[in-house]
């Protein structure tokens, strides 16, 4: 480490600005002539207010870090500048330097000459000069900036959780323990989501129903819990700490401070339906209906669309024998406003529609089911109570084909793997195997089992004697075609290439369960701009960071959680939901949130309120009072983008951390770094400098 | 001498309209003839540029300096009525940012001289040229000598104080007028150096009294392709390319109140840099389409872009300004510091330019080009001694 | 070696005599900048005369900021998100509108299309980051310096030798105005 030999700070600059260049080991040093720089810094930027310019071998160690301190403590310096890596490597690291030393840490400036010189370069002396460049950059923004301080938010600490499947109740169940208001927000008429309506779970084989319900009954009656089923989300207002969110309660029709959930008007109901949603099609509902007896809450809904009442007029035999008068026809929709400081957003998936796979045939062959109807009928309180049966709902099947990937790891449809069918389908080969005498045959690309006893699961599937072919399904075909296949008249025929025998493979089964994919819900992109979070193209609601930040989405005080973060199972469903509570009960005992301070702020005395801001934000953070004539940016829903400081035309708008004189000064020093100084050695000379 | 403060009014490259607007005061002209001793003002009285430069320096109180600095007649008298006043106002929109004339500075000093003396609306078979000085008779006749670009006053000496327009509202100006008269009675101070007097601080929009909505706009349309112009709703928002939001207010919104599209003769709010960067910044981000083809299909309804968005402001604008409007930008941010001593520190030029660059140098080595006055936020104003009693 | 090659403003030292050109670009903090980034961890390698700024959005470039870059860049490129992954989800589209009146205004004033590019680079796309500045540098390398203020110098007559002194620049420019003379007439002596 070295100091050059400095000049008095010079009359004209204001600042006294400290330079530190990084030699990264040899990361930097390598191909940039660091102790050049280092001179030229101390030498022609000195009318910028450089005081002192050092290099050292990695300014990140803690002895760099301290280099800094000291010369803020004993220079008085009032900017740093270090020249080193990315910010998004060390920023945090050297603002926090500069706060250690009594220096506001937004007036410290890290430019890369790493990742944008060093690593990027070859030409030392190019490298060198351009890293120059970069300093001067740094340099000359950094004397306009401003200290700053973190923009603080209040935390309301009521939660929003939206969807009631396993992910969103896991992360209610969570925040309500620790003793804070939840508002649970469920479409459908009944918490529990799609594990309400599986029979058992891989690998351990336990109950889905079992281990569900109770914590939907704890749920239910949880003080801090407010439920809103049969209801949605219809507007977000606010931003972190503070959202106003409007949710509709659709009409159930049923008055639940009256009613007891006793179920007669379900029995009495002479509509009967098909009931598509929780039965998957294979069974039925009534007009009047609680979706599955366990429901919470109890209350059921009336379906006006297949309701006599509605239709017709006629009937309301639910509203005549109600024993408590409950039912109520007039009932209207009804809007309720919530306060929530942080919502966490666990929509779920719906079943890739296999229909879209024509050559699988479902939907028009009887015996090709959907994995989600063989949940249903492999479950005791299922349509078949629990018996494997065709179509015809008595013939049980001799051989069952399970086809892997429907909809998933096909550039047709979704190249994404959808994580659970492999375990599920192993699950219905060995539930197949339970109730009946059937062969199965198991047709995957990959078996994927990395989970905790997945692979044990696999083992014992493959054990109980299932048939396992490697490859991707051609077709499915009710008609026989070979001279052979005669016998087979009226059964499916499975299509096959086994990649592992290298033959075509015909294979006749009874019955075929496709393993359909998972993709988010139709309405992913719409809800996820209602809460002003972005859907990855395939929909599924894109992390903060895949890795380091899994449950946060990229807008402050929005949280993911479960399947609309992708497909995933249970298990890892719950962990979202709890690691999602868990960060949002961090803010909650924080009672207050920093953010950061890069903000828009408009001069209302220059403003003319010509509205060209107004719609220019995604956040809304910009409000025009129309009887001032001005718009203003508020500052807690602003995200610092800049966008309307560049379109204000009068020049009203101004942004901290990147205004324009921060940003044209940049340009200055990038380009000319001139100063005024007289021109140094030239650039041969500095190469004699050792490294 | 009378013991009236003295003032001077002259014409550089402008069209005359300031004059006009000037004595457009009326009566109030009168008031103006018994307040001040007038001096110099070769629009309504015979003067000679030797009566000024025999005048001490600074013995002018304060001078309206109208037009842009185009050529070394130009240039001499600016140097000329610097040393002389007191302050120095650049008066009206071509000497404070170029107006019309400084639309030429989109073309070379031989296209320009083609377009007056080669051209085929010319007649001039034997390819006459201006020459700056020819001997007849034993006499040598010299006419001015063109710049190769059109400069704005605060380009070529420092200025005091600006009043913009094109041309400067007869009620500004005597709103300016009374300003200066209570400065001399000591009964109102005169803003710092460096500010625009009889203006607003925001932009026309703040005085257009028509409605405005959010705006997204679908197509750009000139006047006179829309048969019914919505007499009450904001013409931007009628797909007219409007130029209000960027431009500074004082006109009182005369051009919207009469259907016809602000033009922008105001020229940019406080502490902008670019007035047509500004605007066109602001008409491209509310345009309503998302897509590179739409967007230049909706963009195509903006005729003439550097017209409509340079038309009064092409001399002091960052990339037509010359080297001069880039070098004052720079120098601002340089010289930011509040209250610092950076003011007395040689401001460095911009990038690769040679420091002699021959652009400067059309005029003789005697019209050193002082900096730039810096302009912090609050630097002092010009100090004007009161004149007479305060209640005189 | 030339006072101006000194300082850090000049290009990139010229090897062979070819031209270096100075080119600023744009780029935004969540997906060019880190594109920038992931460039430089995973060792590619791109010319050294492009000079990053690093902006929060490309909504945020403001015409000015371009036209800054000007006086002294020989071309100047913004880069952002692709459309449908802006960090601040539609902000690039602004950017984009901006750019296209920009290049037009840009046009207009003399500074050709090649000069001012945009392209979109997601954090992962470092190789592409890399591949369009090459390709950047090259088209401007062969167009040759901008030269900004050389340009308005040329704005002199055109006799007028480029850097000449004062006296001589005045009387080049009267010399050149005199050219044609008619013959009666008889050029005023005037010296340098």
């Amino acid at each position: 480490m070295s100091a050059s030999n400095l000049p008095a700070q010079p009359d004209g600059a204001r600042e006294r600005i400290g330079v530190y260049v990084c030699h990264c080991g040899s990361n930097i040093a390598a191909t940039v002539d660091v102790e050049a720089v280092r001179d030229w810094s101390a030498e022609h930027l000195g009318d910028r207010g450089v005081v002192v310019a050092r290099d050292y071998k990695f300014m990140c160690a803690s002895t760099g870090q301290e280099l800094i301190e000291q010369d803020i403590k004993e220079l008085g310096l009032t900017r740093v500048v270090v020249a080193a890596c990315s910010p998004h490597m060390h920023e945090k690291t050297f603002r926090g330097a500069c706060r250690r030393a009594g220096l506001n840490p937004y007036l410290c400036e890290l430019v890369s000459i790493r990742e944008q010189d060093s690593w990027v370069h070859t030409d030392r002396t190019a490298a060198t000069a351009k890293a120059e460049a970069i300093v001067a950059g740094g340099v000359y923004r950094v004397a306009h900036s401003e200290a700053l301080e973190p923009f603080r938010v209040p935390i309301d600490p009521a939660t929003l959780v939206v969807g009631g499947g396993i992910a969103g109740i896991s992360a209610a169940l969570e925040i309500a323990d620790a003793g804070f208001p939840v508002h649970l927000v469920e479409r459908e008429p009944s918490i529990g989501g799609h594990m309400a309506q599986f029979d058992k779970t891989f690998p351990t084989l336990d109950c889905a129903a079992c281990i569900l319900t109770p914590r939907m009954v704890t749920a239910g009656m949880h003080q801090n819990i407010t439920l809103h089923t049969w209801s949605e989300v219809t507007d977000v207002a606010g931003y972190v700490g503070n959202f106003t969110v409007t949710i509709k309660h659709r009409a159930r029709y049923v008055d639940t401070a009256l009613c007891t959930g006793c179920g007669i008007c379900q029995e009495k109901c002479p509509s009967k339906v098909v009931d598509t949603r929780y039965e998957a099609g294979l069974g039925y509902r009534k007009g009047v209906y609680t979706p599955f007896p366990q429901a919470v809450p109890k209350y059921p809904v009336i379906d006006v669309e297949n309701c006599i009442y509605f239709e017709k007029g006629t009937c309301g035999a639910c509203k005549k024998l109600c024993p408590t008068g409950a039912i109520d026809f007039d009932q209207k929709d009804e809007e309720v406003t919530v306060k929530v400081g942080n919502i966490i957003i666990a929509t779920g998936f719906e079943l890739f529609d296999a229909r879209r796979v024509e050559q699988y045939g479902y939907g028009r062959m009887p015996n090709v089911f959907t994995s989600l109807e063989f949940e249903r009928m492999s479950n005791a309180a299922g349509p078949t109570a629990g018996r494997i049966v065709l179509r015809d709902g008595v013939t049980e099947p001799k051989a069952v084909g399970i086809v892997h990937c429907v909809g998933s790891r096909d550039r047709n449809y979704n190249n994404y793997c959808s994580a659970i069918c492999c375990m599920q389908s192993l699950k219905f080969a060995h539930l197949v195997r339970e109730h009946t005498d059937a062969t199965v045959y198991e047709f995957y690309i990959d078996i994927r089992a990395p989970g905790k006893a997945f692979d044990e699961f696999y083992q014992r599937v493959m054990e109980e004697g299932s048939v396992f072919v490697r490859g991707r399904v051609a077709a499915i075909s009710d008609t026989v075609r070979l001279p052979d296949e005669e016998a087979h008249q009226g059964r499916l025929i499975v299509s096959v290439e086994d990649t592992l025998a290298g033959v075509q493979r015909r294979i006749p089964v009874d019955m075929v369960i496709l393993s359909s994919g998972l993709e988010p819900a139709t309405d992913a992109q719409e809800v996820a701009r209602r809460f002003g979070i972005t859907c990855s193209a395939d929909g599924w609601v894109i992390e903060r960071h895949p890795k380091l930040d899994p449950v946060a989405t990229m807008t402050e005080g929005v949280f993911a959680a479960g399947c609309a973060l992708g497909p995933r199972d249970i298990p890892a469903s719950v962990a979202n939901g709890a690691a999602a509570a868990a960060r949002v009960l961090a803010r909650i005992q924080e009672g207050e949130l920093a953010l950061e301070p890069i903000r828009a702020t408009v001069d209302q005395e220059r403003c003319s309120g010509c509205r060209i801001c107004n719609d220019l934000c995604p956040y809304s953070a910009i409000v025009y009072h129309g009887w001032e004539q001005v718009s203003e940016v508020n500052p807690a829903l602003c995200q610092g983008c800049g966008v309307c400081i560049a379109a204000c035309p009068a020049g009203a708008i101004s942004g901290s951390g990147f205004s324009d004189v921060q940003i044209l000064s940049q340009i200055d020093g990038l380009l000319t770094a001139l100063g005024g100084a007289p021109p140094g050695p030239a650039v041969e000379e500095r190469e004699a400098v050792p490294a | 001498m009378s013991a009236k403060p003295r003032l001077a009014m002259y014409w550089a490259a402008a069209c005359g309209g300031c004059d006009i607007a000037v004595l457009n005061l009326g009566e109030a002209l009168v008031e103006v003839g018994s307040r001040f001793d007038v001096v110099f003002w070769p629009a309504v009285m015979d003067a000679k540029y030797a009566d000024v430069e025999a005048m001490p320096d600074a013995s002018i109180d304060i001078t309206l300096f109208c037009g842009g600095i185009r050529n070394d007649e130009n240039e001499h008298l600016a140097h000329l009525l610097r040393a002389k006043s007191k302050i120095l106002v650049a008066f009206g929109s071509c000497a404070s940012e170029g107006c019309i004339p400084g639309l030429a500075n989109l073309s070379t000093l031989d296209e320009i001289l083609d377009a007056s003396y080669a051209n085929e609306t010319t007649d001039n078979p034997d390819g006459v040229r201006p020459v700056p000085a020819w001997r007849e008779n034993g006499v040598t006749l010299r006419i001015p000598t063109l710049a190769p670009l059109l400069r704005t006053l605060d380009q070529v000496v420092p200025v005091d104080y600006t009043v913009p327009g094109c041309p400067p509202e007869t009620k500004r100006i005597e709103d300016v007028v009374e300003l200066v008269g209570k400065a001399l009675d000591g009964t109102a101070v005169l803003p710092p150096r460096g500010s625009v007097l009889g203006a607003g601080h925001s932009t026309v929009c703040d005085e257009c009294a028509r409605e405005r909505n959010v705006k997204k706009i679908g197509a750009f349309r000139r006047v006179t392709e829309i048969a019914t112009i919505d007499p009450t709703l904001c013409l931007l928002e009628q797909g007219i390319p409007c130029n209000g939001p960027a431009t500074r207010d004082g006109c009182g919104a005369l051009c919207p109140a009469a259907a016809a599209p602000c033009i922008g003769c105001y020229g940019p709010a406080d502490g902008v840099l670019d007035y047509g960067a500004r605007l066109m910044s602001a008409f491209a981000s509310v345009v309503d389409a998302d897509e590179p083809e739409r967007i230049e299909v909706i963009l195509d309804g903006i005729a003439d872009p550097v017209g409509q968005f340079y038309r009064f402001s092409l001399a002091s604008s960052l990339l037509r300004g010359g080297r001069e409007a880039m070098d004052q930008a720079h120098r601002g941010r340089a010289s930011a510091p509040v209250g610092s001593p950076a003011a007395n520190h040689p401001a460095p030029r911009l990038g690769r330019t040679p420091p002699s660059a021959p652009m400067l140098d059309v005029l003789g080595p005697q019209d050193h080009v002082p900096q730039r006055a810096p302009t912090g936020p609050e630097p002092p104003a010009p100090t004007l001694e009161p004149v007479g009693g305060p209640a005189r | 070696m030339s006072a101006t090659t000194a300082h850090a403003g000049a290009a990139p030292a010229a090897k062979d005599g070819r031209f270096e050109p100075v080119i600023l670009a744009f780029t935004c903090n969540w997906c060019s900048y880190r594109a920038a980034d992931l460039a430089g961890t995973a060792r590619m390698k791109y010319p050294p005369n492009v000079r990053l700024v690093r902006l929060m959005c490309s909504g945020r470039v403001d015409p000015a900021f371009v036209m800054r870059a000007f006086a002294d860049a020989d071309a100047v490129i913004l880069t952002g998100c692709w459309p449908a992954d802006c960090h601040y989800r539609i902000q690039n589209v602004k950017a984009l509108r901006r750019f296209i009146l920009l290049r037009r205004v840009l046009e207009s004033m003399g500074i050709e299309p090649q000069r001012f590019q945009r392209f979109y680079a997601s954090a992962a796309e470092g190789q592409q980051l890399a591949a369009e500045f090459d390709r950047i540098v090259e088209e401007v390398r062969a167009l040759g310096p901008l030269d900004w203020a050389g340009r308005h110098a040329a704005f002199v007559p055109s006799a007028t030798p480029p850097g000449a002194g004062v006296g001589e620049a005045r009387a080049a420019a009267e010399a050149r105005a005199a050219a044609p003379p008619p013959a009666e007439r008889e050029l005023a002596e005037v010296t340098a």
